[in-house]
């Protein structure tokens, strides 16, 4: 199959224009008629039971509508969710609150302020108990986070050929022999990966607007998933799923926190059934960490077992990873969907075991990456102070132990996983025999030269995108939850109009990626028909085709394929009425600058114009063909993609301060063909930015009673411009051969790949001082106590 | 982010704010609203009035009179780090403070009466041996910056009075850093150092040095300026001043530091602030 033509060049994103205006419409914009608004009464403890809720006097204060409570929305059950291993979340709080800032009544008012002022003035008396708050507490199960589960270890992922006794035995039996000749080195690290607050520059947002006279519902969602938002509400609220209407227009950034269906958008739903008026919440920034769901949040000892001249024979994880108190739409499936990767772009055998423990604080789940990058970060973490022991270039135990470009594609990872493509050498030499990374060895040993701490770490990553193959639907990737029994397809329609410019109506619905250019260039490239005249539209149910949402970067390798082959069909007739009109062979008929020619004679040729106007009168047809100019597409692959790249890093450590500063940082990355190499890039920036940022900014910090001491931005510090270098992008091309672009996943290979890149970097600024590592992120305070105790 | 509600009133000169500010109940001044704002969004702070006195003429000059130095009450932060009238290690203070916004729109006035133990005006100002100056019903007062900050966002003006400028002495060389939260410069401070210092004949005859974010206000490094004078400031005396930075002062640990840490850094940026000043 040719890939070739769907490439695109670099456009600028057509999005960009309204949004650097100020003229993008986001939920909160929309200002329906007669809309109250929603504030939160929100639990100052972490675990309390509530005696009693007085909302009398707020009652009475101006502007209040309504006050609900559990008494009022009990009936309609627990917030669905679609992995639903553990507690899952009341509407509100019933009778016990599970985490800080949970929600137990909801004030309905007639402003955002009034509703405030309201909500401070319901009186909830808590009786405070003990909080569980660390994760190596709560898996001891010396006390419950939920009376009614059995362990707070929901449910513990084991995972390799390890497993199984065969594996255990082979793996057993070369560890005994290198032990015999003396030739065993193992390496074993705890190590933090720790919790984060995802923050999408709009907080979540919604709109419930219920209306008796046609019996529907519509929500305006800041969501990554319309499609199972709907299903949910309508299986909530026993509606039919065609009497729910989903719109997601403008969404400011998801990264998986809004990738949820919320208890929010169900009790906006209840309260407009039974106000009858549009009721409207948006999240303030203050509450946005106590509502919408964390991310990582895991604890995990490494261990690498190798040879002196690194052959590695075992690797093994075993570990923690924190849900929170409730279980949402994915929690406990994102550390299983870290096993996927757990062995890496490696053929060494693999151990992996982590539990899924609940505790006293707000619900982790999916977030950028989403247990990809703690795989990862893991693997890298320890494979680096392996080589380091045995004193190896990383580089050289990489080449030794990935798994051969020969075996692709279709190689089977040691964990068990199938992969699609790959080129784990080239790739890796692409980087480290570049001009950009022999330029920071220079610049790493001239600083050194100079007594300064400076330091260059490398790393490389696979991951696993692009849900995803029908067969999957067994193991939680579908909607069946929300009514939904859909396989994790992508769909696409295109839809040729009068004038001969190009509708696309996608099911999928960005959060800020660029779906709206890349879908425009990918469909006129196939049509032969300007990039301008194509408009891609997205974001309500009730127009578009089904779609899965916006997550795991999937888009383009799923939605894409879907709209690429709408587009073939679409061309296939015209090709026909183009051949009609000509009198040619369907089979001879090309498209380009707007038009059909009949090759190898340029001056046969009929506009895309006519063509619609044919197409719409049906009597100008070829006998027997069906009227109209549009087609519709399901494209499910066979198997997810797998992107895979190497990073490397520069930084310099003060070892005065412990502060660490990044100065360059170079990729190479393999995300297959590449459709918008400007988005890609642009994607890869993000991604970067916020795996360096995990690795030394960001940091979700509880106390021991399940305060959030870092819920305003003064204390969950995010990178700026200025705190990050320029990057230095570059990319091998491995096509996938699951879908017909050849394309792989974008979204997250930045954040995967760049974590453990930052910390070996500091690691190998330090070594020489004792420092063997530092759990992120490398605040200057915890660099600084590193060397201290590194030197005592 | 919703605040109570709250009155607000633009008085049109500093006799208008004093009035309006007498008997008003919970009164709060604003110049620039950097601070304020936020922290009546949050419901930390919630004013039954708000006096803006953004609009009074004549309160955005940088201006001198003798041997000292006027900053009005609505100087912003970009102006004070651009002037080369104000001392350096206030101008660095000015100019490591917030993003381009906040300095485009918050005020050094308000940077010092707010009292954050993390901001880094504040520190300037004392190391400088800067006044505070005041106006209320009773008329007008110079509060030594030495007197001034008395806890954390806590400072000797009366709930009745508005700061209407600062008052630094010129003359000496002076300097400022600090160790931002996210590194270097940017953010507010774990922990900073001004330092101030006059030379005669090569000799170090005063200094003053204080510090940022180590206690629960800006703090004198008394041990350090003392054991500065009649030194000729060369890097090992300095060294040795500095290491006594973090004496008799009580460190207040946070996310950012370990008491031990500040301690630390205490005696790493007046090492830095001395040696920058020393080479102004």
């Amino acid at each position: 199959m040719s890939t070739t033509s769907v490439l695109g060049g670099s456009v600028r994103r057509r999005e960009d224009p309204a949004l650097i205006r100020g003229k993008g419409r986001f939920v909160d914009d929309i200002k329906l008629a007669g809309t109250t608004h929603v504030a939160f009464v929100r639990s100052p403890f972490a675990h309390a039971k509530i005696n009693s809720i007085d909302a009398s006097a707020a009652m009475e204060m101006e502007g209040v509508i309504a006050i609900y409570t559990a008494d009022d929305v009990r009936h309609l059950g627990l917030l669905l969710a679609q992995v639903a291993i553990g507690r899952l979340r009341p509407l509100l709080a019933d009778g016990v609150v599970k985490h800080a800032g949970e929600a137990v009544a909801m004030v309905v008012a007639e402003n955002r302020y009034l509703a405030q002022d309201a909500a401070d003035a319901v009186e909830v008396d808590y009786e405070p108990m003990k909080a569980i708050v660390d994760i190596k507490e709560a898996a001891s199960d010396k006390a419950m986070v939920h009376e009614e589960l059995e362990s707070n270890t929901l449910i513990t992922w084991e995972a390799g050929p390890w497993g199984n006794e065969e594996g255990i035995a082979a793996t057993k039996e070369k560890i005994a022999e290198a032990k015999k000749r003396d030739d065993i080195v193992t390496v074993s690290m705890e190590m933090k990966n720790q919790r984060l607050i995802p923050t999408a520059i709009e907080p979540r947002a919604v709109i419930a607007d219920w209306n008796d006279g046609y019996g529907r519902m519509t929500v305006y969602s800041s969501t990554q998933i319309p499609h199972a938002l709907a299903g949910a509400i309508a299986k909530t609220f026993g509606l039919a799923a065609n009497a729910v209407d989903v719109i997601a227009p403008e969404v400011g950034g998801g990264f998986g926190a809004k990738l949820n269906v919320y208890a929010d958008e169900m009790l906006v739903s209840f309260a407009s059934m039974q106000l009858g008026r549009p009721v409207k919440y948006t999240e303030s920034r203050r509450e946005s960490p106590y509502n919408t769901i964390q991310g990582r949040g895991w604890v995990a000892t490494a261990t690498i077992t190798g040879t002196k001249d690194g052959e590695v024979l075992a690797f093994e994880l075993d570990g923690l990873a924190d849900m929170g108190a409730y279980t949402q739409n994915f929690t406990v499936a994102i550390p299983f969907l870290g096993t996927f990767v757990g062995s890496g772009q490696y053929k060494f055998p693999t151990h992996w075991k982590i539990g899924c423990v609940t505790t006293h604080t707000m619900t982790t789940d999916a977030y950028r990456g989403a247990g990809r990058p703690e795989a990862i970060y893991y693997l890298e973490r320890i494979l680096d102070a392996y080589a380091r022991e045995i004193e190896m270039d990383l580089a050289e135990v990489k080449l030794k132990n990935f798994i051969p470009e020969s075996d692709f594609p279709g190689a089977v990872a040691p964990i068990g996983f199938q992969f699609d493509t790959g080129a784990y050498q080239t790739n890796l030499k692409a980087l480290t025999d570049s001009a950009e990374y022999s330029e920071l060895k220079s610049l790493r040993d001239k600083a050194r030269a100079e007594g300064r701490h400076v330091g260059l770490g490398l790393s490389s990553y696979v991951e696993v995108c692009g849900f995803g193959p029908s067969a999957l639907s067994g193991l939680g990737f579908s909607w069946t939850t929300y009514g939904l029994p859909s396989a994790f397809s992508g769909s696409g329609l295109v839809r040729i109009n009068g004038d001969a410019s190009v509708t696309v109506i996608i099911g999928t619905g960005p959060s800020g990626q660029g779906h709206e250019t890349t879908w425009a260039q990918l469909v006129a490239g196939q049509l032969g028909i300007d990039y301008e005249k194509v408009r891609v539209t997205h974001g309500n149910t009730a127009e578009s085709p089904m779609g899965i949402g916006t997550f795991g970067s999937r888009s383009a390798a799923v939605d894409g394929a879907a709209s690429y082959e709408a587009a073939l069909k679409v061309k296939a007739k015209a090709a026909q009425i183009a051949a009609h009109i000509l009198e040619a062979s369907a089979d001879d008929i090309e498209f380009s600058d707007g038009s059909a020619h009949v090759a190898g004679s340029p001056d046969k040729s009929v506009s895309w114009e006519d063509i619609v106007t044919s197409a719409y009168h049906p009597h100008m047809l070829p006998e027997g063909m069906e009227g109209g100019l549009e087609a519709h597409s399901v494209f499910s692959p066979a198997n997810a993609t797998w992107p895979f790249g190497a990073h490397a890093a520069l930084v310099e450590v003060d070892p005065e301060t412990g502060f660490t500063q990044l100065l360059r940082y170079v990729t190479m990355d393999d995300c297959g063909n590449v459709i918008s190499p400007m988005i890609v890039d642009g994607q890869i920036h993000g991604g970067l930015a916020q795996g360096i940022s995990q690795a030394m900014f960001e940091d979700a910090i509880y106390d021991e009673e399940g305060n959030l001491l870092t819920s305003s931005l003064v204390d969950y510090p995010l990178p700026t411009a200025q705190d990050l270098p320029s990057f230095n992008l570059s990319r091998t091309v491995t096509p996938s051969d699951v879908n017909p672009l050849g394309v792989k996943g974008i979204g997250e290979a930045g954040t995967i790949g760049s974590a453990q890149t930052v910390v070996n970097a500091a690691v190998d600024a330090l070594y020489d001082l004792g420092v063997r590592h530092i759990d992120m992120p490398l605040r200057s305070r915890r660099v600084w106590q590193a060397i201290q105790d590194a030197r005592s | 982010m919703f605040p109570r509600k709250f009155d607000y009133v633009a008085p049109s000169s500093l006799d208008e704010t004093v009035d309006a500010l007498k008997g008003a109940g919970f009164a709060k001044v604003m110049s620039g609203g950097m601070s304020l704002l936020p922290l009546m969004k949050l419901r930390l702070v919630s004013p039954e009035l708000v006096v803006d006195i953004g609009r009074i003429p004549g309160l955005d000059q940088i201006s001198e009179e003798g041997d000292m130095l006027t900053i009005g009450a609505l100087v912003r932060h970009y102006q004070t780090a651009g002037s080369e009238k104000v001392p350096a290690a206030l101008a660095a203070a000015a100019a490591y403070t917030g993003d381009v916004q906040v300095r485009n729109r918050g005020t050094t006035v308000g940077a010092v009466v707010h009292g954050d133990l993390a901001a880094d005006q504040p520190a300037a100002v004392l190391a400088l041996g800067g006044v505070i100056v005041v106006q209320g019903p009773n008329g007008v007062r110079e509060i030594p910056a030495t007197d001034f900050f008395v806890d954390t966002l806590t400072t000797a003006i009366e709930p009745d009075e508005v700061a209407t400028a600062i008052k630094v002495p010129k003359g000496g060389s002076s300097a400022y850093d600090k160790l931002g939260r996210r590194g270097g410069h940017t953010d507010y401070a774990v922990a900073g150092a001004a330092a101030w210092v006059k030379k005669d004949n090569g000799n170090i005859t005063e200094c003053r040095v204080a510090l940022t974010g180590v206690a629960g206000r800006p703090t004198l490094a008394e041990g350090t300026a003392e054991a500065m004078v009649g030194t000729d400031g060369s890097a090992g005396a300095i060294a040795e001043a500095a290491s006594k930075a973090a004496d008799g002062v009580s460190v207040l640990e946070d996310l950012y530091g370990s008491e031990e840490y500040k301690a630390h850094l205490a005696t790493v940026y007046a090492k830095r602030a001395l040696t920058l000043a020393l080479n102004e």
